[in-house]
């Protein structure tokens, strides 16, 4: 790897000068991704500033019950805290179907949904990437996509985010609070990340120097009933393959209100308003089910690639999330 | 040969004498050699698949702290032999794979010497490659044998004709994927050459430290005595350490660089996905007919794989299909393209793993169609004699090992029809397979019996790869001595050692053990009981008896289950009977069972290396994306083994077993989907989207 300096400054208003003034700067957060592409030449960087430890790692709760996670929270310390597990269990569900246990031990609330994608040619120096090197070209067009996006993709980029918390912070109307050279400033997560479009280099609306320092949870009743459902190669330790967040609210057969977002589908953990227009006001039923995925995936694209693509993955999703609210509805029938 | 009649320390379940040493983490691997002022090499790989190195810019490279050397092929040395061609490091510009080495940088440290491997620019004269395995190319050649020694084609009878008249053909093509060994221990050398005597001494992690010294005496022009290859422990190597690949060459070129200084070089995880062999994807075009009654009347297997342009390795994957079963017509045949694409090698049970897919998969379909149980349709096929070699066998034992595993299993009264059974949200189904695996002994190899003081020591260059040789080598020499297995002392490891061979073909027990009983019985008859201190003698393999076929079997049973929703796919249980001869030591042999098991569940589901034709590269070329399987995908493995007593195969009665586990297991599971879903996937891996469109859509509740 490229030598580089390493700061380790004294607050996040420093970290955040630090990384702000120098172009070739990072943050460090658990390292979980950052030192792979250290290794691997993804990431060159003339200067590294470890914030994990000045971040707050703690989870208070406001007045008003908004739950306020510390940037600093560490993934497996997140899943366990005892009103995440009561009041969003999607939020619990997703971080444990992550990764291992040593990774989530490391892996830290900001840092999570600023991982890059796992797209291999991203991760391949010696293949075009318009992600990794603007204007270089899209390898994973026509290669291989069993990974990729089949929603919200552009033809120049057909990357997936990784993460499992983000699709459930995303479902879950979570708000990021960023500081940056200007101050601080409150975004909706829903809003952090960005689809591909012309300038896939650019994975959220985050500045450089930008610096995530809480996640807040508003309160959200229904997410009492909330699953995540992570469908993958294999039984653990494996990225998405679709992925399924949906918090249902049901009163005599009928959906009142409804969160859904959708993983490993697109370059962004993907809300699925529509969906979730489709489920409010009907009655909790398989044809509903069906109907929301219907309206969700109606735009969907699949890739085609030598292993077959990933036109699966469109059955695939509306079958999972006809099973995530079917199990959810069960719940909340007893 | 006399064969040991009352096993005394032989069938001990004894736990491994290296055992204590790789937990608290004192035994020391090939890369942690201890050395003084060790430096590190990095590979620069060609990043077009086919054609020439037009310019090298070293000077970014060779300026950065720490960098001592940079070889490219104009300035390494010039090797002796360049005959294999996988080993002619730095010969020449041409590229014929992408990944190949195009150039090496020495340097203090192995984070410099990486950095300075990514600075080293390289212009290419690139030509169209060609990546891609198809059974339509019209390129396709046979090779003159196939691995390692086997004839290419066989023909038996008359297949058409039988296949005219049958009451029942099915005819399929399945295909396996292409796979990478990918051990836990990365490819790793420490190599050190003495300023000296121009000794060079190679601490590798190897299958066979005598093999490798030939190999690299001969790239270099060493007399063999000036090498010494040492290894102790392995971490794993599933044949793809079986042989000297390029970075042993390599390390041992940049240590003659920089000298007076050893040079360690491991692979990175990915630089194992083009430089360290792997399994070629095979297509295989299976024909069988049978009588109403189950009989097999014809079969035909043609194999279609993969070579690399530089080297040729032709899988034996039809020759299983020569001996399993008693069919009059029979046809197996092996056609290669020969690809711009890394060497491909051997890999845990080449021939028999692939080659017990397609045609075990095929048998179920029989099964199927014929309306018989699967477990009797093989036990009809059961042959009196090798149907290849007309000789009989010096034991079989497929039948047992497929009733004592039915019985087992629980298979009595398994209900045929598929995607009927439910668990909740999943469709449960079995499956069947059967196993083999021939049984190898190597024509030499030479162990030493010494008395030093109380203990006895027994010495011959073996490997221990994980398998447990330190220990079970033991074990037969006090037998063959007539002493508690306390007092022996085995050292292995080293080309100090009398010559072994390598650790492939699961033939190490079966030829160091031969060895080391003949040796014992040399000492016992030179010195008789009360030998003198420094008491030695020596003894080697001796000649086989070509008189019988000699093969182990095994049954594989497998519980499936898919997702009626997702399609997931889990195994929960997995139970394998394998008549495999003596047991030398129960502890490490069922380790080594439910090991290869393992492997095979994790080929049925996960493995896969996907090569992306435009740049010739495996893409998915970390364990994040080739998929093992982990923990939660091994639920309950089982290995059981059959009392078999087989006086033929050598003086022990071992037959093997290493390799033999993963034969079979990936049919046996896709037979077992097969009957939870309703899906025939005749393509590895089983993966949900193969099964997918077989499922009902609402999933009926």
């Amino acid at each position: 790897m490229k030598p580089f300096e390493y700061r380790s400054p004294a607050d996040a208003a420093a970290a955040v000068r630090s990384v702000a003034g120098n172009p070739a700067a990072v943050f460090l957060g658990g390292g979980t991704n950052l030192v792979d592409h250290l290794k691997l030449g993804v990431a060159a960087p003339d200067l590294v500033v470890h914030v994990a430890d000045l971040l707050p790692a703690g989870i208070e709760e406001l007045d008003g019950g908004t739950l306020r996670i510390g940037a600093g929270v560490r993934n497996s310390d997140l899943a366990a805290d005892r009103r995440v597990r009561e009041r969003f269990p999607v939020l619990s569900q997703a971080l444990l179907s992550g990764a291992s246990g040593q990774l989530r031990n490391m892996a830290t609330t900001g840092g999570n949904p600023l991982q890059r994608t796992r797209c291999v040619y991203f991760q391949d120096v010696t293949t075009p990437c318009n992600k990794r090197q603007p204007g270089s070209g899209c390898s994973a067009v026509g290669g291989w996509t069993r990974h990729h996006a089949v929603l919200g993709a552009s033809e120049h980029c057909l990357a997936v985010h990784p993460s499992d918390m983000a699709v459930a912070m995303a479902a879950l109307d979570a708000r990021v609070r960023v500081l940056g050279p200007d101050g601080e400033r409150t975004i909706p997560f829903t809003g952090l990340h960005r689809l591909p479009a012309g300038t896939p280099e650019r994975d959220t609306v985050l500045e450089h120097g930008d610096l995530i320092t809480a996640i807040d949870l508003p309160p959200l009743p229904l997410a009492r009933r909330s699953a995540y459902r992570k469908v993958r190669d294999r039984a653990s330790y494996a990225f998405a393959l679709v992925s399924v967040a949906a918090a249902v609210e049901v009163r005599d057969g009928v959906i009142t209100d409804a969160r859904v977002a959708f993983g490993g589908v697109a370059h962004v953990p993907w809300r699925a308003h529509r969906a979730e227009r489709v489920l409010r006001g009907a009655p909790a039923t398989e044809e509903t089910y069906r109907a929301a995925a219907d309206a969700e995936l109606a735009d969907a694209r699949p890739a085609d690639g030598p292993d077959g693509g990933n036109a699966f993955k469109i059955p695939l999703l509306r079958r999972t999330l006809a099973a995530t609210l079917r199990g959810l509805v069960r719940e909340d029938a007893r | 040969m006399t064969f040991i009649d009352r096993p005394v320390a032989i069938g001990l379940d004894l736990p491994r004498r290296d055992g204590a040493a790789k937990v608290r983490g004192t035994a020391v691997y090939a890369y942690e050699t201890p050395v003084e002022n060790p430096a590190y090499a990095h590979p620069v790989q060609a990043t077009v698949a086919r054609g020439r190195v037009t310019a090298l810019d070293t000077a970014a490279a060779e300026v950065l702290d720490g960098v001592l050397a940079v070889l490219t092929p104009a300035t390494a040395e010039r090797l002796a032999s360049t005959e294999d061609r996988e080993l002619a490091a730095l010969q020449d510009d041409g590229v014929a794979f992408r990944g190949q080495v195009v150039a090496l940088v020495v340097a203090d440290s192995s984070e410099t010497a990486r950095h300075a491997a990514a600075l080293v620019r390289v212009t290419y004269a690139q030509e169209p490659h060609d990546s891609e395995l198809r059974a339509d190319r019209d390129d396709l050649y046979a090779p003159e044998r196939v691995n390692p020694d086997f004839p290419t084609d066989t023909v038996e009878g008359d297949v058409a004709a039988a296949t005219a008249v049958a009451a029942v053909v099915v005819e399929q093509t399945y295909t396996t994927a292409t796979y990478h060994n990918n051990p836990l221990e990365p490819h790793a050398t420490t190599a050190h050459w003495e300023p000296a005597d121009g000794r060079l001494t190679l601490w590798d992690s190897t299958q066979g430290v005598h093999p490798a010294r030939t190999a690299v005496a001969s790239v270099f022009g060493l007399d063999e005595a000036k090498v010494r290859v040492v290894c102790p422990y392995v971490g794993g190597g599933f044949g793809s350490k079986g042989t000297p690949h390029v970075n042993v060459v390599l390390a041992a070129m940049a240590a003659r660089a920089v000298p007076g200084r050893p040079v360690r070089l491991a692979l990175t995880r990915q630089q194992m996905f083009s430089l360290a062999g792997y399994r070629t994807p095979t297509v295989q075009r299976c024909l069988l007919a049978a009588e109403r009654d189950g009989r097999l009347t014809a079969l035909a297997v043609d194999v279609v794989e993969q070579t690399s342009r530089i080297k040729e390795f032709a899988e034996q994957t039809g020759v299983p299909a020569r001996m399993m079963y008693a069919v009059a017509n029979r046809r197996t045949t092996h056609r290669l393209a020969a690809l711009d694409v890394p060497v491909p090698s051997w890999m845990r049970a080449p021939g028999e793993c692939p080659g017990m897919f397609g045609p075990e998969v095929a048998m179920d379909e029989l099964a199927e169609r014929l309306g018989l149980d699967p477990v009797e349709l093989r036990i009809r096929n059961e042959p009196v004699t090798d149907p290849q070699t007309g000789k009989p066998f010096s034991s079989r034992n497929l039948v047992g090992c497929l009733r004592e595993g039915a019985a087992r299993f629980g298979w009595s009264g398994r209900d045929p029809r598929p995607g009927v059974r439910r668990d909740g949200d999943w469709l449960v189904g079995t499956g069947v397979a059967a196993s083999t695996y021939p049984v190898h002994r190597m024509s030499k190899s030479t162990a030493v019996i010494r008395r030093e003081g109380d203990r006895y020591v027994a010495e011959i260059g073996a490997a221990d790869l994980g398998t447990g040789t330190w220990t079970t080598l033991a074990q037969i020499a006090a037998d063959a001595l007539g002493v508690p297995v306390e007092r022996v002392e085995v050292r292995i490891g080293d080309t100090d050692h009398p010559m072994a061979t390598v650790a492939g073909g699961s033939s190490g027990m079966s030829t160091w053990g031969s060895a080391v009983v003949e040796a014992a019985r040399a000492f016992r008859t030179r010195y008789g009981a009360e030998p003198p201190e420094r008491a030695e003698a020596s003894g080697s393999v001796p000649p086989a008896d070509d008189r019988w076929a000699m093969h182990a079997f095994g049954a594989q049973f497998a519980e499936a289950r898919v997702h009626l929703d997702t399609g997931e796919i889990r195994v929960p249980r997995l139970l394998g009977v394998f008549a495999v001869g003596r047991i030398v030591n129960p502890r490490t042999a069922r380790s080594q069972l439910v090991g290869g098991m393992t492997m095979g569940l994790s080929m049925a589901l996960h493995e896969h290396s996907v090569l992306d034709p435009r740049t010739g590269h495996v893409v998915n070329h970390d364990l994040a994306d080739y998929h093992i399987a982990a923990n939660a995908d091994v639920a309950e493995v089982e290995a059981h083994w059959l009392d078999e007593h087989d006086p033929h195969v050598n003086a022990m009665g071992t037959k093997g077993i290493g390799e033999i586990g993963i034969v079979g297991t990936a049919a046996a599971v896709s037979n077992a989907v097969w009957h939870a879903c309703g899906a025939r996937v005749r393509d590895l891996p089983v993966t949900l989207d193969k099964v997918l469109p077989a499922l009902e859509d609402p999933p009926g509740r």
